[in-house]
């Protein structure tokens, strides 16, 4: 009996829910699948239509499964309904499931994201589904404060944090500082002063608004928002410069609304606050902004620390980097800290540190976990804030809602306008009257806003819903109106973009060489600057700390030649990207600079001077060095010959095993020996990015990409095992495989300077020599590629954004 | 070479400023460190530049050494090296990493970068071709990692070639197998680099010398 009972209150419960869930399934689905489809055509209309439908059916359905219920009575129920148990974690995967089919749809339909910026149609998507959800006779979930700031935003500020452009966030540091603090501050005082001023205009009927919750208000509204301006900007493709400025700024003024808040929130019952408030409201500020950033580095250290040990357990290595962040960030919230310099801390501090100990894969991993977590959190954000918007209480006041989003593009452009003019006097590079407008025009307000203002209790303020009415209004104002106006603004104004070409290595040299110069000339001229401190903080971290938290031989390693193997892996991945995303083999090689054969071109320029040597014996100490010598030479090899072992060279080439190096020397030096033999070629650097043969080879081999054929001699056939992807005796088959092809096809020179340098023929096939005779062999190799993309599911870093748009219809 | 004035005057500052366009005061700042650096002498030699500690340990020394000395960079358009040199031909140097105080035009901007890019490829092409071979090109990235404990020189080698390769590949367009690919030119190094904005990047400020300045970005 007591179970009937419960399961009858089940069933209650289930047609109280289950409408509900009912209709959120169909929407979810509905507008997941019809808005792909739709295009241009304006999805909204037909899942309404479709709903309308619907909603007369449900009472049915209920109707029905009463009836199986009743029936169900007497036997054992062999199906029975228990939603209840399952309804909350139902309910949020359907949200994340909604969000993320939204944001299938607005990729699919390229037309209209490329005049409304994402987080609009967003918006648009949650004030539909929230007037829905209104329509059954629902209350839609509004926002919560506590869903918001400890879920949705953690994984958005620390993708931004473990992201961080860091050269260009310190090069501006003080600028942004300026804009984050002064700015910031600048805004709250003016908005809320002159808002004050507004309420107490007769005929407003606002006069018992006093001035404290009116600076409240303005701490509230005046912060630019993170999730906003990423959002926006990402999109933009804007120059790093106003990028980080607007971002860092939208990033650090986290601290300054964080203590506003809660000292206007604090003496909002007092209604007077003392010069001594004022005091300890500076010092508030410090402890939370440098506090947070405490925390923040604390824990970035000790997450740095953890991955110096997880060689072994490599599956949960991505894990530390979100839990320590995590716990930073909730570690501040209990103090009142500021969670999100927090974040942002722990990101910085710990990357370069877990990036140099934790194995290729666990990067990608944590690159994508990051990316694929900010961007459903930033999605179901903005459908939230659409939902929240029909959801809330309103009170509307048009005097008090239109001054607000007036007086925020006032203060602001004003803010950046006075701001910049003290600035530009301590900078080098100035910012100009473009640069300016910019950073004013996108101040978005967002999100945060939102949620501190729905934290307000309503007890304390009775205005809370003109608040949230003003802030929501604001809100959309920014993201739909400056949101959408910006690009055509940006483009209208020829601001500078951001560079689309990956780093050189030329110009990581001449980076590392400038950093050099000017300390130098610094050092010469006594001026102890920029550089010099910077300088100062480099060797103290090379000499103690990255000993300590990064593990074995590559604390040792330079930036240069980090930067260099990073390259090399990276270029390797882009090459069978690009090469499916329909650029072909030719394209991709003059992509790839350094995976392409430097011996060629060694033959080109001095050819006299490479005499050969005979090989030294192995001192142990050089063991490691050859390692990576003949690491980074076998890499070579195998992306010249188009990557078909991209998944060994993604499998971690520091994991290799000693054993296999071993092997593959003895395989080279053999190789070596044969080549050597032959006869001297000289060969030219890569032909022309499109030369006539490269273009008819790509163009032939396209039809025919899923054909296999295996029967050619120069291209000897691979088997990617997938599931043992890190098998050595495999890939070392492989490299010597095709590594002979390649000598036997290319007949290639060699040349080996400094002794262990094996550098294989390589190299020679793919290039100039064979250029005649080359059409058929590329074939293949688009061939092979191509099959390869599609086995091969992974990019690598940064691989994203560009690389998925040829792939768009 | 124009190392005669011994104590320059207000007067001639005012003339050097007008020539170099640093302020007056970045000038008396400069000479100020001058005078410490070579003992009140007139002239700066080589041994003078040991003094300053933390130059020692910078990788690239010998070239920032090598670049006062160099004739090429004091703009007269001679060519060699000078075994000392005067206040003036210090402050010629020092102007290179000047940053403009003025709102300059496109053509302005391009003329500074290219200014300072000669600068840097003068320090490289050490002697004096016209192209930086690659064997100064190895030479270059071996000095960057020579800061390294362990040595690998293998690896500077591979780096040298690769980013010469680089240079190779994006500026010529199309080479016959028998041509040989000298090294870079300077318009090759100038089209390498273009995507650096060197005009932003290679500043100095020489304010309040021996003081930290205030910071506000780049």
């Amino acid at each position: 009996m007591p179970r009937r009972h419960l399961a009858r209150s089940a069933s209650c419960c289930k047609s109280f829910l289950g409408r509900r869930l009912v209709t959120v399934t169909l929407v979810v689905f509905l507008v997941g699948t019809v808005l792909p489809l739709g295009a241009a055509s304006s999805p909204e209309i037909t899942t309404r239509d479709v709903n309308g439908d619907h909603n007369q059916e449900t009472p049915e359905n209920k109707h029905n499964e009463h009836d199986s219920h009743n029936t169900s009575q007497k036997a054992f129920p062999v199906l029975s309904v228990d939603f209840k148990r399952i309804g909350q974690p139902f309910e949020i995967s359907l949200w994340v499931l909604l969000a993320s089919l939204m944001k299938l749809g607005f990729h699919m339909t390229p037309r209209v994201s490329s005049i409304v910026p994402e987080s609009c149609l967003l918006i648009v998507v949650g004030l539909l589904v929230g007037g829905l959800i209104q329509l059954v006779g629902q209350k839609p979930p509004p926002l919560g404060p506590d869903l918001f700031f400890l879920c949705l935003l953690p994984p958005i500020i620390l993708d931004a944090g473990y992201f961080l452009p860091i050269r260009p966030f310190t090069e501006n540091v003080g600028t942004i500082l300026i804009f984050a603090v002064v700015g910031t501050l600048w805004n709250i005082f003016f908005v809320g002063g002159l808002l004050y001023g507004i309420c107490q205009l007769e005929g407003v009927h606002l006069g018992q608004v006093d001035l404290i919750t009116c600076l409240l208000f303005g701490s509230i509204i005046s912060a630019v928002d993170p999730v906003a301006v990423l959002a926006v900007f990402e999109e933009i493709h804007i120059n790093e410069l106003l990028h980080i400025l607007v971002f860092g700024e939208s990033l650090l003024n986290d601290a300054v609304t964080v203590v506003l808040y809660h000292l206007f929130e604090e003496y909002a019952g007092v209604g007077h606050v003392t010069p001594l408030d004022v005091l300890l409201g500076v010092v508030c500020f410090l402890v939370v902004s440098l506090g947070g950033i405490l925390v923040g580095a604390i824990y970035g250290i000790l997450a740095a620390f953890t991955s110096r040990f997880t060689s072994h357990t490599r599956v949960i290595e991505p894990l530390f980097v979100f839990l320590y962040s995590y716990m930073a960030y909730l570690s501040a919230e209990v103090f009142h800290l500021s969670g999100i310099m927090a974040l942002i801390a722990c990101g910085v501090v710990m990357r370069p540190y877990v990036e140099a100990n934790i194995s290729h894969k666990s990067h990608t991993t944590i690159k994508y976990f990051l990316k694929m977590w900010s961007s459903v959190s930033e999605t179901l954000i903005f459908i939230f804030l659409g939902v929240s918007t029909v959801a809330g209480d309103h009170s509307w006041n048009w005097t008090f809602v239109t001054s607000t989003v007036i007086l925020c593009l006032v203060s602001r452009v004003l803010g950046v306008v006075g701001l910049t003019f003290i600035i530009n006097k301590f900078r080098i590079v100035k910012l100009t009257t473009k640069d300016q407008f910019i950073i004013a025009y996108g101040g978005l307000r967002g999100a945060i806003a939102f949620s501190l203002c729905y934290l307000l209790d309503k007890v304390h303020f009775p205005m809370r819903d003109m608040f949230l009415t003003a802030v929501i209004t604001e809100i959309f104002f920014t993201v739909f109106v400056q949101g959408m106006t910006i690009r055509p603004l940006v483009d209208l104004l020829a601001v500078k973009k951001k560079q689309e070409t990956k780093r050189s290595i030329n110009e990581e040299i001449h980076t590392q060489f400038l950093d050099h110069l000017l300390t130098g000339i610094e050092d010469i001229c006594g001026h102890y600057g920029h550089h010099h401190w910077k300088d100062k903080m480099n060797r103290f971290n090379k000499k103690y700390v990255k000993k300590c938290l990064i593990a074995g031989e590559r604390s040792k390693e330079p930036q240069l030649i980090a930067f260099y193997h990073k390259m090399e892996m990276k270029h390797a991945i882009e090459l069978v990207e690009s090469g499916g995303g329909g650029g072909g083999g030719g394209y991709a090689n003059v992509k790839m600079p350094c995976a392409m054969p430097s011996t060629v071109s060694m033959q080109n320029i001095q050819p006299k001077k490479q005499p050969e040597r005979v090989l030294p014996q192995l001192p142990k100490g050089r063991e490691e060095e050859i390692r990576k010598i003949l690491r980074s030479n076998l890499q070579k090899t195998r992306q010249r010959l188009q990557s078909y072992n991209r998944h060994t060279l993604v499998v971690d080439p520091y994991e290799d095993g000693w054993n296999e190096i071993l092997i593959k020397r003895k395989k080279v030096i053999e190789l070596e020996k044969k080549i050597t033999q032959m006869s001297n070629y000289l060969t030219v650097p890569a032909p022309p990015p499109d030369s006539p043969t490269m273009s008819r080879a790509r163009l032939s081999s396209d039809p025919q990409a899923w054909s296999v054929k295996h029967d050619s001699d120069g291209v000897p056939s691979i088997q990617v095992d997938l599931a043992s992807p890190q098998s050595p005796p495999d890939s070392v088959c492989i490299v010597n495989d095709l590594a002979k092809s390649s000598a036997l096809s290319a007949g290639g020179t060699r040349e080996e300077d400094g002794g262990l340098t094996m550098k294989p023929p390589s190299s020679l096939a793919v290039t100039a020599p064979k250029k005649e005779e080359k059409g058929g062999e590329q074939q293949e190799e688009g061939k092979e590629q191509q099959r390869l993309i599609r086995c091969l599911s992974d990019p690598g870093p940064s691989a994203d954004e560009e690389e998925d748009e040829p792939f768009l219809p | 070479m124009g190392a005669a004035q011994s104590g320059p005057t207000e007067h001639e500052f005012q003339d050097i400023a007008d020539r170099t366009g640093f302020s007056l005061e970045q000038i008396r700042n400069l000479n100020k460190r001058f005078k410490w650096l070579n003992n009140h002498q007139e002239t700066l030699r080589r041994e003078d530049f040991e003094k300053v500690l933390n130059l020692s340990r910078n990788p690239i020394r010998a070239q920032i050494i090598q670049a006062f000395f160099d004739k090429r960079n004091f703009g007269m358009n001679e060519v060699g090296l000078v075994e000392e040199i005067g206040f003036e031909e210090f402050l010629t140097v020092m102007s290179y990493f000047k940053p403009s105080n003025k709102k300059l035009t496109e053509d302005e901007t391009e003329a500074l970068r290219t200014k300072k890019l000669r600068f840097l490829f003068n320090m490289h092409d050490t002697d004096n071709d016209g192209t930086i071979t690659l064997e100064e090109y190895r030479d270059l990235v071996e000095k960057l990692l020579s800061t390294c404990e362990t040595l690998e020189q293998d690896t500077a080698k591979d780096i040298a070639d690769a980013a010469m390769l680089e240079v190779a590949r994006t500026t010529v367009v199309h080479m016959e197998p028998h041509e040989v690919y000298e090294g870079v030119t300077f318009e090759q190094f100038q089209q390498i680099l273009k995507g650096l904005e060197l005009e932003t990047k290679m500043n100095v400020r020489f304010l309040q010398v021996n003081t930290t300045t205030m910071h506000c970005g780049k």
